[in-house]
């Protein structure tokens, strides 16, 4: 399991590298640099003086001596200012993290809570009418673009029946952030939810016609334990690796779903920054989620060997 | 001696879409203590849909058991409501399934197994429970239990698992252990050890064993008596010494005629039984088996035969007999 392990961080190590070079390429690609845009729209109009702002950001240099500077300070640390700014792009960073955090996670967690039990209760009751109400809301949620719930619960909560506060100051306590962060999270996370219930319907009707629950019925168990610690353990082994895959997802819904809420976490201000074309912002913004992303798909599969034992002892 | 294990009347039925599958008709058997009866017949012939119905593990729905009884040591298992049914499980009767490579939960340990069912049906502490799975995976011979019961199915052999199958059906000390064709997936040499366990523990603990199987070499080998089954009725019954050397009924003549035997001759082709098991949801009208057989006489078609008495200890359902 340590050799695995290891092995994963190594793999990482080049993933990381490859989306490195991509956004760092890509970015490029793109027309238009900062003085461009700064000239554009804040009418600036002395040649001399844009000629100096791209020497003074070094954005003249060659590509390859822009890109080992950027990586180099980043393995120092040194992740560079934000030409918008002009702070450190780790003191914009950091306080925008734990926003994004908390959303995600609640998001997440709205995902696994609901899609797993709606999926068991809809696979041991296959065909009943509960069952085709679940499939049917499940495949609603799936088609929703996320920019558009969120409009609608933004219409339905906020402006309609007032219930919920809108996002205009951080939070004073945790229960005002559970509740500020929730409506937004549910509809982050719906879209995963109804993923993770289908996921979890056929994976449980595949694992209820195995032999292996119809031996433990033949042991006299309950149908509740035959479900909860038979069927549905071997259920959830293809519901963890979605669960990573989803988690990447989630990411692309949080930009559309904090630009909509108004929340000032770190995927807002991811859009925000390509806009500008800062570049030293969208590229460490852009490894930071690429770094979460493969860690939590890492942890996952470390999770995965722990649950399955047949995994976890070959290697 | 008074039989453990009374089934009379048995019909199980499947509703489908295709109309009502008669998979159990009137089946009638009962097993003594530490007597094997073998049930016996091709795929598709009741044998499996029987055993289910004892341990009433029919899909329901499409499955449902029509008539009948099932009495174990005088309780009719099928006057029981679930709750009580679940305390009969495993405790009273106890099943053993055909393919030991899915029958056990991949992800739990085989002790862990074995040990869920000792908790289950006797109020044991979580280590007591342990320590009787270890005893029992000694007790059929796996060899390094404490070992391997801390190991989960798929680091075990094919005749391991089975004899694992067998310690977890056996550990509460059922009266009956249904047997459903316990070694038809197994080497060979690998069947022979499975099925001397099986006796051996039948005649240790005392248990009823109903042997399900279509190998007519392992019916020759290890049952007391046997029933043939055929489009899922009862066909034929009596010692399995008695059938072996008398067949009555042209199905098992010809399932005995279809076994290759040693110095036959070289060339002598084997006989086989022609055409197909009817489907059971539109079987005809009269014997099930007359469209298969060559002494089918116009009553055939018309009218079931009933199950008749031939000889002392067989009967047979056969007009032509």
């Amino acid at each position: 399991m340590i050799q695995y392990t290891l092995r994963r961080l190594g793999l990482m190590a080049i993933t990381l590298f490859g989306v490195s070079v991509a956004i760092f390429v890509l970015l490029r690609i793109v027309p238009g640099n900062i003085a461009d845009i700064l000239f554009d729209s804040a009418g600036m109009i002395d040649p001399a003086e844009k000629q100096q702002i791209v020497k003074d950001l070094g954005l003249d240099l060659p590509l390859i001596t822009q890109y080992t500077h950027w990586i180099g300070g980043l393995l120092h640390g040194d992740l560079g200012y934000s030409y918008v700014s002009e702070k450190p792009v780790l003191d914009e960073i950091l306080p925008r993290i734990p926003i994004t955090a908390r959303l995600a996670g609640l998001a997440l967690m709205f995902a696994i809570c609901t899609g797993v039990p709606f999926g068991v209760i809809s696979a041991v009751r296959q065909n009943s009418w509960l069952d085709y109400a679940l499939r049917v809301v499940s495949l609603a949620a799936l088609s929703m673009p996320s920019f558009w719930l969120g409009l609608l619960v933004l219409m339905a909560f906020v402006d309609w029946l007032g219930l919920l506060p809108i996002y205009d100051k951080a939070p004073a306590t945790w229960g005002a952030a559970i509740l500020m962060y929730c409506v937004p999270a549910a509809s982050v996370g719906l879209r995963s939810s109804a993923l993770i219930m289908r996921l979890t319907r056929s994976s449980m009707l595949e694992v209820l016609r195995q032999d292996y629950v119809r031996t433990a019925r033949s042991k006299g168990l309950s149908e509740a334990a035959v479900t909860f610690t038979h069927a549905l353990r071997n259920a959830m082994l293809p519901v963890i690796t979605v669960i990573g895959i989803e988690t990447a997802f989630l990411f692309g819904g949080l930009i559309v779903t904090e630009t909509v809420f108004n929340i000032p976490g770190i995927a807002r201000f991811l859009v925000v920054a390509i806009s500008w074309r800062d570049y030293p912002m969208v590229q460490n913004l852009v490894m930071f989620i690429a770094i979460v992303v493969v860690s939590v798909n890492l942890i996952v599969d470390l999770a995965y060997m722990l649950v399955d034992p047949r995994i976890r002892l070959r290697t | 001696m008074a039989p453990v294990l009374e089934v009379s009347g048995l019909s199980t039925v499947f509703h489908t879409r295709a109309g009502l599958v008669r998979a159990v008709q009137d089946v009638s058997f009962s097993v003594e203590a530490g007597e094997t009866l073998a049930i016996v017949g091709e795929s598709g012939c009741g044998k499996t849909m029987t055993a289910l119905s004892l341990m009433r593990l029919i899909p329901s729905p499409p499955g449902e058991i029509v008539a009948g009884s099932v009495k174990v040591a005088g309780t009719d298992l099928l006057q029981l409501d679930e709750p009580a049914m679940r305390k009969m499980r495993g405790s009273q009767i106890a099943m053993i399934f055909q393919e030991p490579m899915t029958a056990l939960n991949p992800l739990l340990t085989v002790g862990r197994q074995i040990a869920e069912m000792v908790s289950l049906h006797e109020n044991v502490s979580r280590r007591a429970a342990d320590a009787r799975a270890v005893e029992m995976l000694r007790h059929v011979r796996i060899p390094a239990p404490e070992r391997r019961a801390m190991e989960y199915p798929h680091q075990m052999s094919g005749g391991m698992r089975q004899r694992a199958m067998i310690a977890m059906a056996l550990v509460c000390r059922p009266k009956v252990l249904i047997a459903d064709e316990p070694t038809t997936a197994l080497d060979v040499t690998i069947q022979a050890q499975v099925l001397d366990l099986i006796g051996d523990l039948r005649r240790e603990l005392g248990t009823a064993v109903v042997l399900i199987t279509h190998d007519l070499g392992v019916v020759a080998e290890t049952a007391d008596r046997m029933i043939v089954m055929y489009a899922g009725r009862k066909v034929e019954e009596g010692t399995t010494k008695e059938l072996f050397a008398h067949p009555n009924h042209p199905y098992l003549q010809g399932l005995l005629a279809s076994v290759p035997k040693f110095g036959a001759g070289e060339g002598t082709r084997l006989r086989e039984i022609p055409g197909m098991v009817p489907a059971l949801n539109n079987l005809p009208q009269g014997c099930a088996f007359a469209p298969r057989c060559s002494a089918a006489v116009a009553k055939c078609q018309e009218a079931i035969p009933p199950l008749e008495t031939k000889r002392p200890g067989h009967a047979a359902a056969c007009w032509m007999s």
